[in-house]
C-alpha cells in the first residue's frame, strides 16, 4: 500500500514535470482495495481486469514498478512498450487483462475471463473492477445477466470512491447503495469498508468462498475515496478541501495498517525501515523511467497484427 | 371454385420451400388458426395456418414436394357458403405436382431479389489442384461446415449468439451445432450484443477462440466498441502481449425488403480500422476455407456474411481441411479489357455483367477481393497494368466506401496504367427504403455495371 502510495505520488511529480502525459488517474486512497482483495486470490489461477486506474493493481500484483513507470513516460522498456500508456497495461504472465480506457468495457470482458474460468474448468475466478461512475452503464447489466445466468466465476468489485470524475454518486445512481445494482440477477452484494484493508480481506474470502462453490458471481461494493483529481487535470472544485482533509484524518488505509501492525507488534523502526525502501524503491524507478530510451521508431508498426498475411 | 391457398412465403427471402406435410386431408372442416401443414423454409419449419373458415376441398400439392414456388396454389378449400363441395373421400387422389412452378405469380420485383444473380465464376481457383472433384453445397451449409471442422479440431472453439444453438440459427447457419458439440460449446445468449460481443472479446483475450454470431451486423452497432477498442487494439496498446483471436461473423448488407435499420453494407467501417482483418466472401467454398482460416488466425476477424447468397448453392472442392490464405484476391473470371472488382454479393452482379459484356466484345476481368482488410492491392493493381480499366462493384454507400478505397490507391500507384478515370458503381446514397420500387431503384444491378464498364472503354 506505501508502494502504491508513494508510486502515485512520483508519478503526479512527473505529469507536472511533463515527463507522463495525456490522462493519468491516481490511485491514491484506494490502496486497500487492490491490496487487500489481492491478498487473497491465488496468483496465476486467479485473473483481473480494470479500468484506466490501473497502476495501484499492477503493483499490488507484483509485477516491477520500472516497468508500469516507464510505460507512464512512453518509454521502450515500458511495460507496453511505449504503445498502451497510463490507461493501457497488461500482464498475462499475471493474469492481468488491463488497463482498459472505455468506462465499464472490463465488465464484459471480465465475464468473458470468467467464461474461459469455467470453459476450461480451472479453478480461476475473475475479478472485475469498476468504478461508481462505470457502475452507470448499460453493459455492466448485460455482463451481470450472463454471468449470474451461466454462473461465471466472477468477483464483480465496484470501487465507490463516490465521484464519478466530478459527479457524486448521489447526483448519478438513482440506487446509490451501489452493492444492491445486482439485486435485480439474484447476485448478492456486500458493503465493504474499503478503507480497512483487513475488511476487504476477509470480505473478498467470503466472495471466493461463494465464487468457488459455483453459486455464480457476487457483487462487493468498496466504499473508498481518492484524495486527488478524477485525472491529473481535474481541480476537483466539485468537494471541498475539508472533506477530503477530514478523510485523510480518520480514514487513511495506510494508518490504518499502521495501527494495525504497532498493535501486533511490530517497531516504529520496522515500519520506518519499509518506507525507506520503498522511497528509493519508486525513486529508481523514477529513474529508469527517466533514462530509458524513447521507443525505436520502427515500434510503430509491430504488433498491429499477430501473424503476417 | 372456392379459395385458393397459395404457398405462404415465410421469410423475407424466401422464394420456394418444402411442403413438409399436410395435417389435414380433403374434406376436412377447419377454423381458422387450424394448423394445415408444415412447410420447410430455407430458415425453419413452419406451420401455416388457416385463416378462414371452410372444408379442405382438393390438395394439389403432395406432401413431400421440395421446390414450391411462393403463390403456388397448393389446396383449395370451400368457403362457409360450401361453395365448392367436398369431395368423397375416395376421390382421386391429389395429383403430384410435379411442376409447381410454373403457377408462382407474379412478386414484386425488388433491388434485393435481383442481387442475388446466379452468375457464377468462370475460371476455377488455380489454388485448387487439376483433377479435384466438386460437391454441391449452400453458403449456409459451407459457413456451418467450417465452424464444426474447427470445432471438432480445438476444444477452444465454441460458437455463442442469439438463437445459435436450441433455434439452429436464426438463418440456420449453425443448424446442428448444438447436436455435435453440446451447450458447453454452443451457446445461446440474451439479447444483449455489447455484453456479449464483450464476454467473447474477454474469453479470447483469456484464451479461448470464440466464434460469436450476431444476428446481423445492424445490430454489431451496440457493440462495435468491443470489436474495435477492446478487441481490435489491445495487442498494440499491450506491446503484442495480449492477443485477441476471435472471429465476429454474421450476414452483413442488404436483405429482402427489411428497410433502412436492417440493411446496411458495414465492410467500409470495419476495413477503416488497423488491427482487425475483415473477410466478405462471395461463394460457398470462400466461405468456408476462408471461415476457418479465419477461426484459426490469431487476429481478431470480422466476417461479412450476406443472407441473400445463403442459400445459394455452388460448387465446392472436395478436399480435406480446405483452408485459404487471408489477403487474397481471387479471379474469377479472366479478360483483357476492363477489370471489374468486387466483394460479396457484389461479384454476382460483376460475373453477370461480365457476361453481358462478353456478348458485346468487352472481356472483362472479375476480382473478388475475399479480404478487405489487408487489401490485396498487388492482384488489382496487376491487373489494371493489363486492361488499363476499372470499375469498383459495391452493394453499399459510395461515400468513404471500398470502392473509394480502391480508387485512391489505383490513383497513387496504379495512375500510369489507367486510361480511363476509375468508375463505382455502388448504391445511392440514401437510407434504404422498403418500398419495392425505391428499392430497386438505391441497390445496384448488373446493367448498372454494364453501363459504367462501357464508359471506361468509351463504347
Amino acid at each position: 500500500m506505501v508502494l502504491i502510495r508513494r508510486f502515485e505520488e512520483k508519478a503526479g511529480q512527473l505529469y507536472g514535470l511533463g515527463l507522463i502525459g495525456g490522462f493519468c488517474h491516481l490511485y491514491i486512497g484506494q490502496e486497500a482495495v487492490a491490496v487487500g482483495i489481492q491478498s487473497a486470490l491465488t496468483p496465476g489461477k486467479d485473473s483481473v481486469i480494470t479500468g484506466y486506474r490501473d497502476h495501484g493493481h499492477m503493483l499490488a500484483y507484483g509485477i516491477d514498478p520500472n516497468v508500469i513507470m516507464a510505460e507512464l513516460t512512453g518509454r521502450g522498456a515500458g511495460i507496453s512498450r511505449g504503445k498502451g500508456g497510463s490507461m493501457h497495461m497488461f500482464s498475462v504472465e499475471h493474469k492481468f487483462y488491463g488497463g482498459h480506457g472505455i468506462v465499464g468495457a472490463q465488465v464484459s470482458l471480465g465475464a468473458g475471463l470468467g467464461f474461459a474460468h469455467k470453459y476450461n474448468n480451472d479453478g480461476g475466478v475473475c475479478v472485475a473492477y469498476f468504478g461508481d461512475g462505470a457502475s452507470n452503464q448499460g453493459q455492466v447489466y448485460e455482463s451481470f445477466n450472463m454471468a449470474e445466468l451461466w454462473k461465471l466465476p466472477i468477483i464483480f468489485v465496484i470501487e465507490n470512491n463516490q465521484y464519478a470524475m466530478g459527479t457524486s454518486v448521489n447526483r448519478s445512481s438513482a440506487e446509490d447503495q451501489l452493492y444492491r445494482r445486482g439485486e435485480s440477477f439474484r447476485i448478492p452484494g456486500i458493503q465493504v469498508n474499503g478503507m480497512d484493508v483487513l475488511a476487504v480481506r476477509g470480505a473478498t474470502e467470503e466472495a471466493l468462498k461463494w465464487v468457488q462453490s459455483g453459486k455464480g458471481p457476487i457483487l462487493l461494493e468498496m466504499k473508498t475515496y481518492r484524495y486527488r483529481g478524477h485525472s491529473m487535470s481535474d481541480p476537483a472544485k466539485y468537494r471541498s478541501r475539508e472533506e477530503v482533509q477530514e478523510m485523510r484524518d480518520k480514514s487513511d488505509p495506510i494508518e490504518g495498517v499502521k495501527a494495525y501492525l504497532t498493535k501486533a507488534g511490530v517497531s516504529e523502526e520496522e515500519i520506518k525501515k519499509i518506507d525507506q525502501d520503498i522511497r528509493r524503491q519508486v525513486s529508481e524507478a523514477a529513474d529508469f523511467a527517466e533514462s530509458s530510451p524513447e521507443p525505436d521508431a520502427a515500434e510503430l508498426y509491430t504488433d498491429v497484427l499477430v501473424e503476417q498475411y | 371454385m372456392g379459395i385458393e391457398i397459395k404457398m405462404p412465403a415465410l421469410s423475407p427471402t424466401m422464394e420456394e420451400g418444402t411442403l413438409a406435410k399436410w395435417l389435414v386431408k380433403e374434406g376436412d372442416e377447419v377454423k381458422s388458426g387450424d394448423i394445415l401443414a408444415e412447410i420447410e423454409t430455407d430458415k425453419a419449419t413452419m406451420e401455416f395456418e388457416a385463416v378462414d373458415e371452410g372444408i379442405v376441398g382438393k390438395i394439389l400439392v403432395a406432401e413431400g414436394t421440395d421446390g414450391v414456388k411462393v403463390g403456388t396454389v397448393i389446396a383449395t378449400m370451400a368457403g362457409e357458403d360450401g361453395a365448392e363441395e367436398a369431395p368423397a373421400p375416395a376421390a382421386a387422389p391429389a395429383p403430384p405436382a410435379a411442376e409447381p412452378a410454373t403457377e408462382a405469380p407474379k412478386k414484386a420485383e425488388s433491388g434485393t431479389s435481383k442481387l442475388a444473380t446466379e452468375a457464377r465464376a468462370q475460371v476455377a481457383d488455380p489454388a485448387i489442384p487439376e483433377g479435384t472433384e466438386y460437391a454441391k453445397i449452400t453458403v449456409r451449409e459451407a459457413l456451418r461446415d467450417a465452424m464444426a471442422e474447427e470445432m471438432r479440431a480445438d476444444d477452444r472453439v465454441f460458437v455463442m449468439g442469439e438463437e445459435v444453438a436450441e433455434y439452429q440459427g436464426a438463418y440456420k447457419v449453425t443448424q446442428g451445432l448444438l447436436a455435435e458439440f453440446g451447450p458447453r460449446r454452443v451457446i445461446d445468449t440474451p439479447i444483449t450484443e455489447y455484453g456479449f460481443a464483450g464476454v467473447g472479446t474477454g474469453a479470447a483475450m483469456g484464451g479461448l477462440r470464440p466464434v460469436i454470431e450476431f444476428m446481423t451486423f445492424n445490430f454489431a452497432m451496440q457493440a462495435i466498441d468491443h470489436i474495435i477498442n477492446s478487441a481490435a487494439k489491445t495487442n498494440y496498446m499491450s506491446g503484442g502481449q495480449m492477443r485477441c483471436p476471435i472471429v465476429f461473423r454474421g450476414p452483413n448488407g442488404a436483405a429482402s425488403r427489411v428497410g433502412a435499420q436492417h440493411s446496411q453494407n458495414y465492410a467500409p467501417w470495419y476495413a477503416s480500422v488497423p488491427g482487425l482483418i475483415v473477410i466478405a466472401p462471395y461463394d460457398a467454398a470462400d466461405s468456408k476455407g476462408l471461415l476457418k482460416a479465419a477461426i484459426r488466425c490469431q487476429d481478431p476477424v470480422v466476417f461479412l456474411e450476406n443472407e441473400l447468397l445463403y442459400g445459394r448453392t455452388f460448387d465446392i472442392p472436395k478436399l480435406d481441411d480446405y483452408v485459404l490464405p487471408i489477403g487474397k484476391a481471387r479471379i474469377m473470371r479472366a479478360g483483357k479489357d476492363v477489370t471489374l472488382v468486387s466483394y460479396s454479393i457484389g461479384v454476382g452482379l460483376a460475373l453477370e455483367a461480365a457476361e453481358t459484356l462478353a456478348g458485346e466484345g468487352i472481356e472483362a476481368e472479375v476480382i473478388d477481393l475475399r479480404t478487405l482488410r489487408p487489401l490485396d492491392t498487388a492482384t488489382v493493381l496487376e491487373s489494371l497494368k493489363k486492361t488499363n480499366r476499372i470499375v469498383v462493384v459495391e452493394e453499399g454507400w459510395p461515400a468513404c466506401s471500398i470502392a473509394s478505397e480502391i480508387a485512391a490507391v489505383v490513383m497513387e500507384q496504379g495512375f500510369d496504367d489507367l486510361d480511363a478515370p476509375v468508375l463505382r458503381v455502388t448504391n445511392e446514397d440514401v437510407p434504404l427504403p422498403y418500398a419495392a420500387n425505391l428499392e430497386k431503384a438505391a441497390l445496384i444491378d448488373a446493367s448498372r455495371v454494364v453501363t459504367a464498364a462501357k464508359k471506361v472503354c468509351y463504347r
